[in-house]
Parts: structure tokens; C-alpha cells; sequence
């Protein structure tokens, strides 16, 4: 990539202090988003995805903490940011879309209001100018006869509706960054179709970087451009879409890939769906070494006591064993 | 309404009677405000048709899907099915019995013979019972197992059977994983030795790695024990894994009802093929979706004639007035005035 990357996120650690210790469900991420680039981050429940974005967007809540590492947006270091310049950060420069609609869209604000008030707190334009751009954010993320809705409630809108309008007022500040976190999880197969098609359109056309969260391998594949794979709070590997699914390097993933059913009229459906033997391990039970060898098919005695140090196989980065770095970990990044 | 060939479990599909007839089969809810919020507000009364006229069979050995969004009525169908709720019209019919009049003997014999298992393996089992228990239960109500010894171990081999361990059987539910807890359903529903099992969404809450040790258990199970399954879902890839045969249904009503390869590779219904052409698919890089532009409309005031009319690209005169009749196409079913149309028209895939 020859544009330097709009996010950076390097070793990044966080940290839940507890009686019995530091339990860390994030240790040692990396991962960077280009300017207009799509990144999905994938992972099973506890993989640690979801608070990856939270620490990045700095809402993480007390006792939760930042442990280590570096979060930086467009050149500003985000993890050392004080709480007043971090609420700056979040509506000017980064946008959020959360699973559930409700917790982004106050229930006792018309929408119209919530958009336009959004706008002004971010952008120095007058109370006309908000209203406008609030009509355009309705029309532009697809919302029908727009006009009349700017004065409706929330619960006025169906599911899909009110999603859409999650994105307009994610966008509506004009961030450089949006995380989605399962965006259309929630929403019937045809409506998230439409969702991601969307989101995937207005971020490519303004050049927005977007950090997709999701559990689901489909919307992976037809979503993003390139995917960082997580596993028990670590990276098992992130690089282009379809080379990490079609020929993955980390045996995580090529067994997530195996185990995952699909829709496509291409797959036998006779073929038995390959399993991963046991779990993934809880906070509190995490094995030394790599989080995954004792469900991995391909361990080697070094796995169990060694953590793997990153390495870079053209434009992917992995983190096991079985691809070791022929140099020191520091310099190059994809 | 399968076209020969073998079950996913490898059984072949015989001539035996259907285990399951399901005939016409409609539920309707009042959801109308209270008598007096009514009147001063000048609500009319409303009425929720969570179910409308849907008709299907089952063979025994097969696993049926039924498919559907939200609001297509498909766990109220699961319900009616094992007696949960009354049908407000029509039959449904389990090796000859209708749980809705069935009464003593007849009724006792149904629940034994009918088992379910649920979707949130969190609020399925009951979290002040030991699993022993839990799993014992139908046993001793069945009268399957007399006394504590025999109730042990039987319910350690079904634990086994299942890929927990007998030695589980002394622990609480909130000592397992949501995958363990679904197995101890599993086990539980296998309890009273049952012929039919209704799923409802039964892998839903469960993370990808973990739906594939349940599935194929499901699978496993199917074949040693010749069950019979209901699995409800709304996973089209699930769906792909697991069913034999599969039933759309949109808005309580049953679009169309197809064996899985045909369904899959030439689907006869509009929403059919929107929906397949939704689902995102693992090798679908960059696919470009046919637009749809609609979502499920509130299902208390449905669209007039064909609920599908209003998202419909196949959609002539007389699709928002009258309400498609059943026609058998090949070896489907379908609700659709432009069947032949849609059929013809070129599939992406």
C-alpha cells in the first residue's frame, strides 16, 4: 500500500484487573485500515473483537483499560488521548454503528433533530446548513419520501429503516473512520443484504476506512477487502479477503473456514463440515505458548510454550508457528 | 413431495404413510388494544394472521426445513406442531394423532413421540436442576426407566451418545458451555425415545466452530436412531446442511415447498430466489446482490392478494388482488401466479 494507512493499531493490549489477576481479552493486536478500505474482524464469541473497537473508539469501561500498544488515527495517537479530546475524536472523526439501533438513536429526539444536532457539534456550518445536510444523509443512505421523515421518531422506522439511518448519522459528521460492530446481525437476511451493499458504497465513494466487526464468514467474504482473523485476543492472521479465505495460513483459520456451512449452490451438501475439536479458551484458562495449539491439528512442540512472533507471507501477516519470520518482527506491515 | 433418492442420512425415502401431515393449518392472534383504549381512541379491533392455510407432509427419517424471516410464522407452525398452541384452523396430524384433540392415553403417547429442542441453551434448562434430572425427566414420566439406578444409566448413555460424559450428570447447567448446554437438550429430548424432533433454530446462538460438532451430532443421531426432524431456522446455509426437503414460508403463508437441490438450484417463488440471492455466501467475493429495495412488512396489516406483491419483480395485474392458489410444479409446490416465468429466467449463481 503506497498511501500511509488511515489506522494503526500496534500491539495493542487491553487489560481487566481482577483479584486473581490481569486478565487481558486483548493481547498483542495489529492491524492497519486504509483510507476507503474496508477491514472485517472476525472471531468467534471472546475473541475479542468487540472491545478491540471499543478501546480504538476509547469506550471502554472503568476498570477495563488500555494496557499497551498504540492506537493511531491519520497520524494522532488515540490511546493517550484525555477523555474531553477523545469525545472530539469520536463524533468528528470516527462514526460508530452498533448492532442494536437503540443504543445510537435517542428515543425521545425526532431523527431529523438527532442528525442536524450531530452535524453542528462537528462541522462549522449554521442550523440551515444541518437541516439540509440532515435531508441529504436520509436521501443518500436510502430512506424513501426523506422529506417527511426528518420529523419522525425513531420507533416509526422498521429495522431496517432505522439502521440506515444509524449509517447517515454515522457519516453525517464526515469521519475518516467508521466501526460497524455487527452492523446486520440483528436484521432479516434480505434487509442485511441492502445494509452492507450501502455501507460498502457511501465508504468507498467518501473515502472513509471502515472496521467491520462481525462473527459471520459470508459477510466477510462479500464485504471486505481485507480481514483480520482473531483468536482468544490475539491475531491469528489479517491480510486480503480472499487470500486469507481461500488459501489461509493459520490452521484456526482454515478450520473456521471448514466448519462454516454454506448457501452457495456450488458446495456438495453431503460433505461432512470439518470440526475444530473443544472450545475456545476462556480469559482465565488461556495456555501458554499459542492460544490455540491444544485444538490444533498441526502443533509442534514449540507451540505450547512459545508464543508465535508475526510474519509477513506477501500481503498477509501471520502469527504462527508453522510460518516463521525470517526477521525480526518490527519493520514491515502490510 | 420428495422426489425419491436418499435422506440426508443416507435412509431411502419409502412409500410409508407420512409421519407428519400438516393440513391447512392457520393461527391467528388478537392483538387489538384493551376494550376501552379501543373505544376512545376509535381503534378498530386487530388481528394478527401469524399462520395462514399452510399445508405440508413429512416422511419419516427426513429432516424438513422451514425457512423464514421474521414474521413468517414459523416457530408459532413448531408450536401448533407439538401442541403448544391450538391451531385456529386446520390439522395437524403426528402418526395419526391431532394433539389439539387428542386427550389421556392418546395425548400421553403424542408427547412422548413429539420432543423439541430450543434455541436459547441459556433459558432451556432449568438452572436449579442437575442435568441427571434434567435429562431424567421424560424418562420417568414416560415410564421408561424405573428407579434411580436405571435412571443413571440411561441417562449416562445418552450423554455419551451426545459427546458429553456420564460423569456430567451430576453438574448444573451453568457449569457447560452454550454448545455442552445444547447437547444436554439434545440428550433430554432423546429421553423418551421420540420419533419426531422439532428444532427451532436450535445452532442460532451458537458460534460457528460449535454449530458444526452440533449439526453433525444432529446428523449422527439422525441416521442411528432414525429421527425425524423440524428444523426451523432462518440460516439458508443450515438449511443447505441439513434438510431433505424445504418449506418458504413469508408472512404466515407457504410460498414454496421444494426437495433441497431443486430448491436450491431452481427456485420457483420470487421471494425464493431474493432470498437465496441474499445469503452471503464464503466464495461470494465482490458479488454484487440483485437489488430487493423492501423489507417484511408489519405483519398485522399485510399486503392484499400476494403478500410477496408489493417486493415482487415478476409481479402482473391481479398479483395485489388474489391470493395464489397451490400449484405442484415439478417435484415443488408454489404459491405464485408467474411460477413459470420466474423459473425461466436466468439464475445467477
Amino acid at each position: 500500500m503506497s498511501d500511509p494507512p488511515l489506522l494503526e493499531v500496534e500491539e495493542l493490549i487491553v487489560e481487566i484487573p481482577t483479584r486473581r489477576g490481569t486478565l487481558r481479552p486483548v493481547d498483542g493486536v495489529s492491524f492497519t485500515i486504509g483510507r476507503g478500505e474496508i477491514l472485517g474482524v472476525v472471531g468467534e464469541s471472546g475473541a475479542g473483537k468487540s472491545i478491540t473497537g471499543a478501546a480504538i473508539i476509547g469506550l471502554l469501561e472503568r476498570p477495563i483499560r488500555i494496557g499497551g500498544g498504540r492506537v493511531t488515527l491519520g497520524g494522532t495517537r488515540l490511546d493517550t488521548l484525555g477523555e474531553p479530546e477523545l469525545r472530539r475524536v469520536r463524533g468528528a472523526r470516527i462514526g460508530t454503528i452498533f448492532q442494536d439501533p437503540s443504543t445510537s438513536l435517542n428515543p425521545l429526539k425526532r431523527v431529523g433533530d438527532q442528525l442536524a444536532e450531530t452535524a453542528l457539534a462537528h462541522l462549522d456550518i449554521s442550523r440551515g446548513e444541518a437541516r439540509d445536510r440532515a435531508l441529504r444523509a436520509l436521501v443518500d443512505v436510502g430512506i424513501p419520501a426523506a422529506a417527511e421523515r426528518l420529523d419522525a421518531w425513531p420507533h416509526e422506522f422498521s429495522g431496517g429503516m432505522r439502521q440506515r439511518v444509524v449509517i447517515a448519522l454515522a457519516l453525517i459528521g464526515e469521519p475518516e473512520l467508521v466501526i460497524a460492530d455487527e452492523p446486520t446481525t440483528a436484521l432479516d437476511v434480505s434487509v442485511q443484504a441492502q445494509i452492507l451493499a450501502l455501507l460498502r458504497r457511501l465508504c468507498t465513494e467518501r473515502g472513509v476506512g471502515v472496521m467491520l466487526v462481525t462473527h459471520d464468514m459470508g459477510v466477510i467474504a462479500e464485504t471486505t477487502d481485507r480481514v483480520a482473523v482473531l483468536y482468544a485476543g490475539r491475531v491469528a492472521e489479517v491480510g486480503p479477503t480472499r487470500r486469507v479465505l481461500t488459501e489461509a495460513l493459520h490452521p484456526y483459520t482454515r478450520g473456521l473456514m471448514g466448519s462454516t456451512p454454506d448457501a452457495s449452490p456450488e458446495r456438495d451438501a453431503r460433505e461432512r463440515l470439518a470440526q475444530i475439536p473443544g472450545s475456545m479458551p476462556g480469559l482465565t484458562a488461556l495456555p501458554p505458548g499459542c492460544a490455540f495449539h491444544p485444538r490444533c491439528p498441526e502443533a509442534m512442540t514449540r507451540c505450547a510454550t512459545d508464543r508465535p512472533h508475526p510474519a509477513v507471507r506477501g500481503d498477509t501477516r501471520v502469527w504462527c508457528w508453522l510460518h516463521p519470520p525470517d526477521e525480526p518482527p518490527a519493520e514491515r506491515r502490510p | 413431495m420428495t422426489a425419491g433418492g436418499d435422506t440426508q442420512s443416507g435412509q431411502p425415502l419409502g412409500d410409508d404413510p407420512p409421519l407428519v401431515e400438516i393440513e391447512g393449518l392457520s393461527r391467528r392472534f388478537d392483538v387489538s388494544s384493551a376494550w376501552l383504549n379501543r373505544i376512545v381512541r376509535r381503534e378498530s379491533r386487530r388481528i394478527l394472521t401469524a399462520v395462514d392455510d399452510v399445508s405440508f407432509r413429512m416422511v419419516r427419517g427426513e429432516t424438513y426445513a422451514l425457512v423464514g424471516e421474521s414474521g413468517s410464522g414459523k416457530s408459532t407452525i413448531a408450536k401448533m406442531i407439538v401442541g403448544l398452541l391450538a391451531p385456529s384452523d386446520g390439522v395437524v396430524r403426528v402418526a395419526g394423532t391431532d394433539p389439539a384433540n387428542a386427550s389421556g392415553e392418546a395425548l400421553a403417547a403424542f408427547r412422548r413421540r413429539v420432543q423439541m429442542i430450543f434455541q436459547d441453551p441459556y433459558a432451556s434448562l432449568n438452572p436449579r436442576w442437575r442435568v441427571l434430572d434434567i435429562v431424567g425427566e421424560p424418562m420417568r414420566v414416560f415410564a421408561l426407566a424405573k428407579g434411580r439406578v436405571e435412571v443413571e444409566r440411561r441417562v449416562g448413555a445418552l450423554l455419551e451418545q451426545v459427546g458429553l460424559s456420564a460423569a456430567d450428570a451430576a453438574k448444573y447447567p451453568h457449569e457447560f458451555s452454550g454448545g455442552q448446554r445444547q447437547r444436554v437438550g439434545i440428550a433430554r429430548a432423546l429421553a423418551s425415545e421420540p420419533e419426531l424432533i422439532v428444532c427451532d433454530e436450535p445452532t442460532s446462538a451458537l458460534d460457528v466452530s460449535v454449530q458444526a460438532q452440533v449439526l453433525n451430532l444432529m446428523r449422527d443421531l439422525q441416521r442411528e436412531l432414525g429421527l425425524t426432524y423440524l428444523f426451523i431456522t432462518h440460516d439458508l446455509s443450515v438449511v443447505r446442511y441439513m434438510a431433505d426437503t424445504i418449506g418458504v414460508l413469508y408472512l404466515g403463508r407457504l410460498v414454496e415447498s421444494a426437495p433441497r437441490e431443486t430448491l436450491f438450484t431452481e427456485p420457483a417463488h420470487p421471494y425464493t430466489r431474493m432470498l437465496l440471492d441474499a445469503a452471503p455466501r464464503l466464495d461470494g467475493f465482490g458479488r454484487e446482490h440483485a437489488i430487493d429495495g423492501g423489507e417484511v412488512p408489519d405483519p398485522i396489516r399485510p399486503p392484499s392478494g400476494c403478500h410477496y406483491h408489493p417486493r415482487c419483480v415478476y409481479r402482473v395485474d391481479g398479483c395485489d388482488e388474489r391470493y395464489p392458489p397451490v400449484r405442484p410444479i415439478g417435484a415443488r409446490t408454489v404459491r405464485c401466479f408467474e411460477a413459470e416465468r420466474v423459473l425461466s429466467g436466468t439464475r445467477d449463481v
